[in-house]
């Protein structure tokens, strides 16, 4: 197929969404049925268009079709198929035309399943949506075209990074961008509600199953970006506070405050005006990170080659829809604030803590992340900011967050009884402190690993009391809604990632050694025996293999292959061999022949590293389990202004029952 | 005051105050957990840190990389092409050192012996850090004000 085609289906994308952003808006504006009714169909028809660009561009990798310089630059005729077809997002202009692709599933799901919304706050949500789009692509076409011809064709191609060439890159970049650009979601409806001065704040309820969604992708995104940086960058960290991570987790952040704040509007109508900020400021984030990203400003592991107008183009698009958006808020907000107001002692006050907490620690992440770049135009010098920043403000800022998490469920809405606070401490207290007795019989030793057994026992006794509470109250067959369930998963997910976080950081044993073969080095209670290296042949490297030998009091465990790949364009890439377990990984890594026939290796045990990304899986589902509450199945609702409303996500309803 | 506006006072005061030890705390952190990053020419003309953590980037000189037989010990040079700096670093290098490329390496100086402690390169091979680019960009430009400064500018 003729890559022209693509980039012609791409201007009539942009040509669409500048009408999506347009007429639904004007329709909702003078009441006029003709252009609402326009909304659907342009969306549906921008999505054909970007999707045949993709399907274009992902033909021209499938065929090496070389004269497209975007392939030619990332694949290679010896790149194997599904590489091939994943590399489309390998770089930079496909995986904006990735971006773009899911901004549109998302805007489409939004036509097939928010069909019942209200037609002139529909027509104002596919509106905003258009806007988003419009500013998308047409950065895409001025200056970012994937589909550009070179001449002469090559007869082959450079090939795709080989950092890349692993099955993360099929995974991370598209959950991630779902999680992304999912929030555009529930910022149209806070803008479309802005715009349309809605008194009431019942699209609250219908932009929560969205946000849930998109939160629990973003998740999912995330761990999937650590776990491939833990195997591939080859040396078993999983988390760097690398400014591109920062990116990914300040939405993150926002997003889980934006659920409980979205919650608390839903409920007990109050707080409407920082849900509506928190929605604006979760894709504002997002497109942040995009822009972080992409720019090349920061010095990373994902900065690509600097290109001063792609930068400025994503900033001055950030600016407009920020700023817009921010000025829009200002003048509308105090038409559509208010909303009740609650106790001291009451669910509400320990959700806006977690809130502050959350929104500060984003805030903490912002500082440190930017930090270098205004150092670097006041010309105070070209500093970094590294861990030692981070991790010390993050750990007290998620310190009262983690204590207060388990009395929110506990709590009342509007004013709790303080008798049940305290009850619910001593048993909390009590369940920690017998845990950390346990842990301490067990074997656990240092105040660290006894920290991480109390904080993790903390999370989770609270997930557990209020399981038995809804036991013992509710009514059988009302225990445990899809609501309570998400929230039970997530809160429970944040138990095991703190579990595994800790006791991953306090437990590991981590060597780098130099070995000649045949020799032995004891790495924890393990025996690693080195046996040498040869060499081996992969479809598009050769390969230098080491083999290692792994027993535990003179049992054999298993036997690990790391390698030392060097790809046909001559890049050398370090393939991690990790022996993955529950509760503790083996981990080799191969260094370089240094002399004498021994090599130096990195040698790592590491227990409890996989209940991080468990953790992060739970936090997942929990987003996802929240859609199917019967609340967000909206019945006929009985005011007359408000029509019927039916919101039931399905694919990611499907996706959720199938892993549970 | 009545209830209700006490309790806004009580939350405000709160967010006020959670805001204000936030911010002490980051800026505290970030003053005290900053490194700065140099250039060899820099270096050399005194203006980093001494006994303090910093970064120092630019290319590594060729021919200058030199292992201690059968430890994890490599010896190397950074250059930015008018001055150079020598390196020792234990451990295991990244996939992309080699002679040519540019790193950036974190740690101290030790009796003109920079101690790294971490070193880093980029994954990709044709790409060259900013930071790395500027600084060698900068040494440039201050060698070439004095007209006699033109040792080795070959770059």
């Amino acid at each position: 197929m003729n890559p022209e085609l693509g980039q012609v289906a791409l201007i009539l994308a942009l040509l669409l969404s500048g009408l999506q952003c347009v007429l639904p808006i004007i329709g909702a504006w003078r009441g006029n049925k003709p252009l609402m009714a326009t909304a659907g169909s342009l969306a549906i028809g921008q999505f054909v268009f970007v999707a045949l660009a993709f399907g274009i561009l992902m033909w021209s990798f499938w065929t090496n079709d070389f004269s497209v310089a975007y392939v030619a630059q990332n694949s290679n005729l010896s790149l194997p198929w599904f590489y091939k077809l994943s590399a489309v997002w390998g770089a930079h202009e496909g995986s904006l035309l990735l971006w773009m692709l899911i901004l549109n599933l998302w805007t489409v799901a939004l036509v097939v399943l928010g069909g019942k919304l209200p037609e002139a706050f529909f027509s104002r949500v596919i509106g905003v949506l258009g806007f988003v789009a419009f500013g998308f692509l047409l950065y895409m076409i001025t200056t970012s075209n994937p589909f550009l011809r070179l001449f002469p064709v090559p007869a082959n191609g450079a090939d795709l990074n080989p950092v890349l060439q692993d099955p993360g890159l099929v995974f991370h970049p598209p959950t991630l961008y779902m999680g992304y650009v999912g929030f555009s979601v529930a910022f149209a409806f806070a803008i479309a509600s802005l715009l349309g001065g809605e008194l009431k704040s019942t699209w609250v309820r219908w932009a929560r199953p969205w946000t849930n969604v998109a939160w629990g992708f973003l998740t999912l995104g995330i761990v999937a970006g650590s776990a491939w940086a833990y195997y591939e960058l080859g040396w078993g960290g999983w988390w760097f506070w690398d400014p591109v991570e920062n990116a990914s987790f300040m939405p993150w952040l926002i997003g889980a405050a934006l659920i409980h704040a979205q919650a608390i509007t839903d409920k007990r109508d109050g707080l409407r005006a920082w849900t509506l900020l928190l929605s604006i400021f979760a894709f504002a984030f997002s497109l942040l990170g995009t822009f972080l990203v992409r720019s090349g400003l920061l010095t990373s592991v994902h900065a690509f080659a600097f290109a001063p107008a792609r930068g400025v183009f994503i900033l001055v698009y950030l600016a407009v829809v920020v700023g817009g958006s921010l000025l829009l808020y200002a003048m509308r907000a105090p038409k559509v604030t208010g909303g009740k107001s609650f106790a001291l002692a009451s669910r509400e006050t320990l959700m806006v803590i977690g809130n502050l907490m959350l929104t500060v620690a984003c805030a903490m992440v912002l500082l440190g992340t930017l930090y270098p770049l205004v150092g670097e135009a006041l010309n105070i010098g070209r500093i970094s900011v590294g861990p030692p920043y981070f991790g010390p403000l993050f750990l007290i800022l998620m310190t009262p967050l983690v204590l207060a998490l388990p009395f929110g469920p506990l709590s009342r809405w509007g004013k709790a009884d303080l008798k049940v606070w305290r009850t619910a401490l001593i048993r909390i207290v009590a369940l920690a402190v017998v845990a950390g007795i346990i842990g301490f019989v067990v074997g656990a030793r240092g105040w660290y690993q006894l920290l991480g057994i109390t904080a993790a026992t903390w999370v989770m006794s609270g997930v557990a009391m209020f399981a038995i509470k809804r036991w013992r109250e509710a009514p059988r067959g009302k225990r445990y809604p899809f609501e309570m369930l998400g929230m039970m998963l997530a809160h429970f997910g944040i138990g095991v990632f703190i579990a595994g976080a800790i006791l991953t950081r306090s437990m590991s044993v981590e060597q780098d050694v130099s070995m000649k073969p045949g020799a032995n080095v004891d790495v924890g209670a393990y025996d690693f025996h080195f046996n040498g290296v040869t060499e081996t042949r992969g479809p598009n490297y050769r390969a230098q293999q080491g083999t290692v030998v792994i027993t535990r009091n003179g049992k054999q465990i298993v036997t690990l292959h790391p390698q030392k790949r060097t790809y046909s364009g001559g890049q050398v890439q370090t393939e991690a061999a990790i022996q993955a377990g529950v509760f503790r990984d083996l981990y080799v890594s191969l260094g370089d022949a240094i002399g004498d026939g021994a090599w130096s290796l990195r040698v790592y045990d590491k227990p409890f590293v996989r209940w991080i990304w468990g953790g992060g899986v739970f936090m997942m589902l929990g987003g996802f389990v929240v859609v199917l509450d019967k609340r967000f199945r909206l019945k006929r609702a009985v005011e007359p202004e408000t029509v019927h409303v039916k919101l039931e996500p399905e694919a990611p309803r499907k996706l959720a029952e199938g892993e549970t | 005051m009545n209830p209700v506006r006490k309790r806004r006072l009580i939350i405000t005061l709160l967010i006020m105050g959670a805001v204000a030890v936030a911010t002490g705390l980051s800026v505290f952190a970030l003053q005290r957990n900053m490194t700065y990053l140099y250039s060899p020419s820099e270096v050399d003309a005194g203006k980093a840190p001494d006994g303090h953590a910093f970064r120092l980037g630019g290319i590594v000189k060729e021919g200058s990389v030199h292992r201690v037989s059968g430890t994890l010990t490599t010896d190397f040079v950074i250059t930015d092409r008018f001055q150079s700096i020598p390196v020792t670093y234990t451990g295991i290098l990244p996939d992309l050192f080699r002679v040519g490329q540019s790193t950036i390496t974190t740690g101290t100086m030790d009796n003109g012996t920079f101690v790294a402690k971490t070193v880093l390169a980029k994954h990709d091979a044709t790409y060259m850090p900013p930071q790395v680019a500027q600084a060698i960009a900068k040494a440039k430009q201050e060698h070439r004000i004095p007209p006699d400064a033109g040792h080795g500018g070959s770059q």
